[in-house]
């Protein structure tokens, strides 16, 4: 056996590699619950990957038998309920375990020197991540499918000049059809995940060459012992391995009692109105995405201006990459920032606010509600140059605090 | 005949442009226990009320004995109405689609999915909200969707109604057992809507419990490796 291994590793170097990124990562000693949210994103692409793989198996992407073969899935298939439930509780998941992951980032300046890479190649993940879960909900052809299809690929028209080119080029032709769920299909099962796949792996190597931050947002790295290892630093192997587990578990708990019991969360994981099938002649009176689009939803509706909706939206997406730059207090972690505290707690409930008026129908009440939340988003990032430089912090320790 | 046929056909037309605005009525929550006894009941009301008219196209027979737990045998004594069905063939109509079409302008929606899509409660409301409207050609109008083309094929039972919800002729069921007809029905479109409720709620108490078990055990693996950090 010992030999074996030795004559593999001689040819693929995985001692070394399992040395560089498990046994002698040193990871902060104090991270709290906040930090099992990248590895449990990481668990949940692996579920998306493995159902989606088998969902496709039964999938027919033809704009006639789509929604029938749905419905063979959940009808006939052996287990297919277990296939098509892990697949839409997987993809709200995701963005629920996404956003506690960047809001954890947030919270102790994560995305700050030297980790600004390591935060635009996340906002990346996750901008690419909203790119697969759209292009899965046209899938099923539903009606909702079909019109959320219809007016999200309908922005591309906003392009100059060549808009209704790209439009038709996005569609596969002039409606949403056969050649549009084709094209999706392609998208969705190879190309995008391929890309997520190879940023999650360069995310991965930019967090181990950075290492860690923590709960304290200090560096271990400038606390070194004798033997050259950070003292506040443990093995990411067995320490956090074993911690993860467990996180796993209790989060496979949660996942299954939802996917056992209220699969559709009342419409909010599975949108209702997609149980009837793609028609062109019946508009559903309120088109509303997924929950997890909906606040940039909301942001797109608060301003009825087709071009100014979408240069708000735009902005809300350009914003997060200059994170880094954009906050000037060398403090990272909120612990010290008792004035950041109070601007990320703001900016988390307009996140919120907007999703609910995302949901909502597009009325005119809704429009300064939805003006003021938006105001608020991007007074985050516009005010944050100025309070980063200015606010009181708190003394930062020396060392992390285990607590 | 001829005439009362041309009369359906108009009537449907319009009632396929009234579709699209439909009262905003509160609706009612249906109160049933999600079991065997309750989809037994409803499968049966269904086959003998429902069946002529509307499908079941995503569900086969084989599906529904395995999930209420019947014999093939009593799948076709029971529910196996329409002389063509088959055991592992789909819940289909007695009636052609081409000679629905004709008769009522749309054919009778397939109600498979109907209890996801519209909603429980949406179902039991409409079921009872029909009332008489001499101003329509089928003599019915309903509350919850004005202008529908179907009539209250539930009156023999439940009575009929005036637009303000008097009875003016009473029904063969108590108003107590109409409301459990009425339930039934309910429950058992949300069974077909989504039949595998009935596995998950079998498998769910156990798939809990094993990752609550295993929880457990992994925290104490974890809480063994980190005392040595603590």
């Amino acid at each position: 056996m010992k030999g074996l291994t030795d004559w593999i590793n001689d040819r693929l170097p995985f001692r070394e590699l399992a040395r560089e990124h498990l046994t002698e990562y040193f990871a902060p000693k104090n991270f709290n619950i906040w930090y099992v949210f990248g590895s449990l994103a990481l668990l949940v692409l692996v579920i998306q990957i493995v159902s989606g793989y088998f969902l496709l198996i039964h999938y027919q992407p033809n704009e006639d038998a789509a929604f029938d073969s749905i419905q063979t899935i959940m009808f006939d298939v052996k287990w297919g309920w277990v296939l098509r439930y892990t697949h839409t509780t997987g993809a709200s998941m995701f963005f629920i375990v996404v956003y506690l992951h960047m809001f954890r980032g947030l919270m102790y300046g994560s995305y700050k020197k030297p980790r600004e890479l390591l935060w635009i190649i996340g906002f990346i993940i996750y901008l690419t991540l909203m790119a697969e879960a759209y292009l899965g909900y046209v899938l099923p052809f539903g009606n909702m499918s079909f019109w959320g299809g219809k007016v999200i690929t309908s922005i591309i028209e906003a392009v100059p000049f060549v808009g209704d080119w790209l439009v038709t080029l996005a569609r596969g032709g002039f409606g949403i059809g056969t050649a549009t769920l084709n094209r999706f299909m392609g998208m969705h099962v190879i190309l995008v995940p391929l890309l997520l796949i190879a940023l999650v792996a360069v995310h991965i190597l930019a967090l181990h060459k950075v290492g860690s931050n923590n709960p304290d947002g200090i560096e271990i790295k400038e606390h070194k012992g004798s033997d050259g290892k950070p003292l506040d630093g443990i093995p990411f192997h067995p320490y956090y391995t074993v911690k993860d587990i467990f996180g796993t578990c209790v989060f496979l708990t949660v996942f299954c009692a939802i996917m056992l019991y209220a699969p559709t969360v009342h419409g909010l994981f599975i949108e209702l109105a997609n149980y009837t099938p793609a028609n062109p002649l019946n508009t559903p009176p309120d088109i509303t995405p997924a929950w997890y689009l909906s606040p940039f939803y909301a942001m797109l509706r608060s301003i009825p201006n087709k071009i100014g909706g979408i240069a708000a939206l735009g902005l809300a997406w350009i914003l997060p990459f200059f994170l880094p730059w954009l906050d000037r207090n060398p403090v990272k972690s909120v612990r010290y920032r008792p004035v950041y505290r109070i601007m990320l707690v703001i900016l988390a409930l307009s996140l919120l606010v907007l999703g609910w008026i995302g949901m909502q129908p597009a009325t005119p009440a809704m429009l300064l509600p939805g003006r003021i939340f938006l105001a608020l988003y991007f007074l985050f990032f516009f005010a944050l140059p100025v309070v980063s430089r200015l606010e009181p912090t708190k003394e930062v320790p020396q060392r992390v605090n285990m607590s | 005949m001829r005439y009362a046929v041309a009369l359906i056909a108009l009537w449907a037309m319009t009632s396929a442009a009234a579709h699209a605005q439909e009262a905003r009525v509160s609706l009612q929550t249906p109160h049933y226990s999600f079991d065997r006894q309750t989809l037994l009941r409803g499968a049966k009301e269904f086959v003998d009320r429902c069946q002529t008219c509307h499908t079941l196209k995503y569900l086969r027979y084989s599906r529904v004995g395995e999930d209420l737990g019947l014999k093939e045998s009593q799948v076709k004594k029971m529910l196996m109405v329409p002389a063509n069905a088959e055991y592992h063939g789909a819940m289909l109509n007695t009636m052609p689609a081409k000679d629905a079409a004709r008769w009522f302008g749309v054919s009778p929606p397939d109600l498979t999915l109907v209890a996801r899509y519209r909603g429980t409660d949406w179902l039991y409301t409409y079921l009872k909200s029909f009332y008489r409207d001499p101003s329509r050609p089928s003599g019915w109008n309903n509350r919850v969707f004005p202008h529908v083309a179907m009539p209250d094929v539930l009156a023999m039972a439940g009575g009929q109604r005036d637009k303000e919800g008097k009875l003016v002729k009473a029904g063969s069921l108590s108003p107590k057992q109409y409301d459990r007809l009425v339930s039934d029905l309910t429950a058992w479109l949300q069974y077909t809507s989504d039949p595998s409720k009935v596995q998950r709620m079998a498998l769910g108490p156990w798939v809990i419990a094993f990752l609550l078990v295993l929880s457990v055990l992994a925290y104490l693996l974890k809480k063994d490796y980190w005392r040595a950090v603590h």
